[in-house]
């Protein structure tokens, strides 16, 4: 199972990043080879639809559990489409979480909030 | 028509003018200012382009008013038709698509409908439905036409609306006052990109100096022939954007007193105009300055 976590840096001692679409990158974990790796969030800078795009990435990297700290709405609707699993991190690294993950104490997110439509960057 | 003639036809006062009127921020007295410079004018038409907002309407209270939708054009996909290529996901620069599980997913409220996915298509497995986003008010208020563009809450975008209202504008030389949205996105670009004239409203802070320089910046840009209203005046107190308007060597063509009377007349949904003779006095005098310098600024023989 590939498990991925928005992430603020591309290196192992990362913390989680508060934003699942504009998120620099994504850790994703491989549980059957146990590797772990990073990819680049191509939607971060977009200006609108950023959790559409974000989440097309995830889909198409065929992960099948995301741990985020929030989602949003659009986001949410392309995840659950692709039936991935989405669970709410409680530690502010991704390592603790990942851990936590392991043992079953994350629980599943389910409240997901409305998109932002462009407000706040300025340049709509 | 050539510019020769053009001028000639100003005149001879047939004037076929255009004044949008800006301001980089909320609350300068955009509405206050345009409201007002119609209502002032024999003949006009006041255009409201604050889609998201329009108070015009609240003023001029118009009669016997006509309503028409507004509606732009959603992809609608044929997913039997679909081969699953991605091109209209890939296309799409608002990432108002997806494909997942073999599917393509349209987010309406992230749409722009530029309807470049339809395009892309070499199934042709999309074709496009009538989403209404807003609607357009349209009536008379004594000698002025109004016109107002409303956006429902939620909608990706004003531009549509804001084509709509000006559409409406009258093509027989009224006097046309562009009420714009606050700020300088797209929604202000869309609205001033056919006037003939950029008229700013300021207030006398830094913020509003700072909000100023945003919007000089953006009509530059449009190379529009500009000027500046300062609103909101206090007598023998420094006023930033009038100082901002003499370093650039922006022209102010005229001053509106920090004024409780004003305030509460306007607050209260009023046209000043009508209701004050030395406010009538004072946007008469302003709107025969703003056409005089429309009116230079546009002449053959400027440098702009």
């Amino acid at each position: 199972m590939k498990i991925a976590i928005p992430v603020d840096e591309n290196h192992p001692g990362t913390a989680v990043c508060a934003s699942l679409a504009r998120a620099p990158y994504y850790l994703i974990k491989d549980t059957v080879s146990n590797e772990l790796t990073f990819i680049e969030n191509t939607a971060a800078n977009s200006q609108g639809g950023a959790g559409v795009k974000a989440a097309q990435l995830l889909v198409d990297q065929q992960i099948e559990a995301l741990l985020t700290p929030r989602c949003g709405q659009n986001a949410a609707e392309v995840l659950t489409a692709a039936k991935m699993k989405i669970y709410k991190t409680e530690y502010p690294s991704a390592k603790e979480n990942l851990t936590a993950f392991n043992s079953g104490l994350l629980a599943t997110l389910n409240e997901f909030h409305a998109g932002f439509h462009g407000h706040g960057d300025g340049g709509h | 028509m050539n510019s020769t003639l053009a001028s000639m036809v100003m005149e001879m006062g047939g004037i076929s003018m255009k004044i949008a009127v800006l301001s980089g921020k909320g609350g300068t007295g955009k509405t206050m200012v345009s409201v007002n410079l119609a209502a002032a004018a024999q003949r006009a038409a006041y255009l409201d382009c604050d889609v998201e907002e329009p108070n015009g309407h609240l003023y001029f209270k118009p009669e016997n008013p006509v309503e028409e939708p507004v509606s732009v054009k959603i992809p609608k996909i044929d997913h039997d038709a679909c081969s699953g290529c991605r091109q209209c996901v890939d296309f799409c620069k608002f990432n108002a698509l997806a494909y997942i599980n073999k599917k393509v997913m349209v987010f309406d409220d992230v749409c722009h409908a530029c309807g470049g996915c339809a395009i892309v298509c070499p199934e042709r497995a999309i074709s496009e439905w009538d989403k209404t986003i807003g609607k357009l008010l349209s009536g008379t208020s004594e000698t002025v036409e109004v016109h107002s563009g409303f956006l429902k809450p939620g909608q990706a975008s004003g531009v549509p609306i804001i084509k709509e209202v000006l559409a409406k504008a009258p093509g027989d030389g009224t006097l046309t006052l562009i009420d714009c949205p606050p700020g300088s996105a797209c929604v202000v670009m869309e609205s001033i990109k056919d006037a003939d004239y950029c008229l700013m409203v300021a207030e006398p802070t830094l913020f509003g100096a700072h909000n100023l320089a945003m919007v000089h910046e953006l009509v530059r840009l449009f190379e529009k022939p500009h000027g500046v209203v300062l609103n909101k005046c206090l007598e023998d107190s420094p006023n930033p954007s009038e100082v901002f308007c003499i370093e650039q060597g922006i022209p102010v063509l005229g001053e509106i007193p920090f004024d409780l009377e004003l305030g509460a007349i306007n607050s209260n949904g009023e046209i000043l105009v009508r209701v004050q003779a030395h406010y009538a006095a004072l946007f008469s005098e302003l709107l025969l300055k703003v056409k005089e310098a429309a009116a230079r600024e546009t002449a053959p023989d400027s440098q702009r």
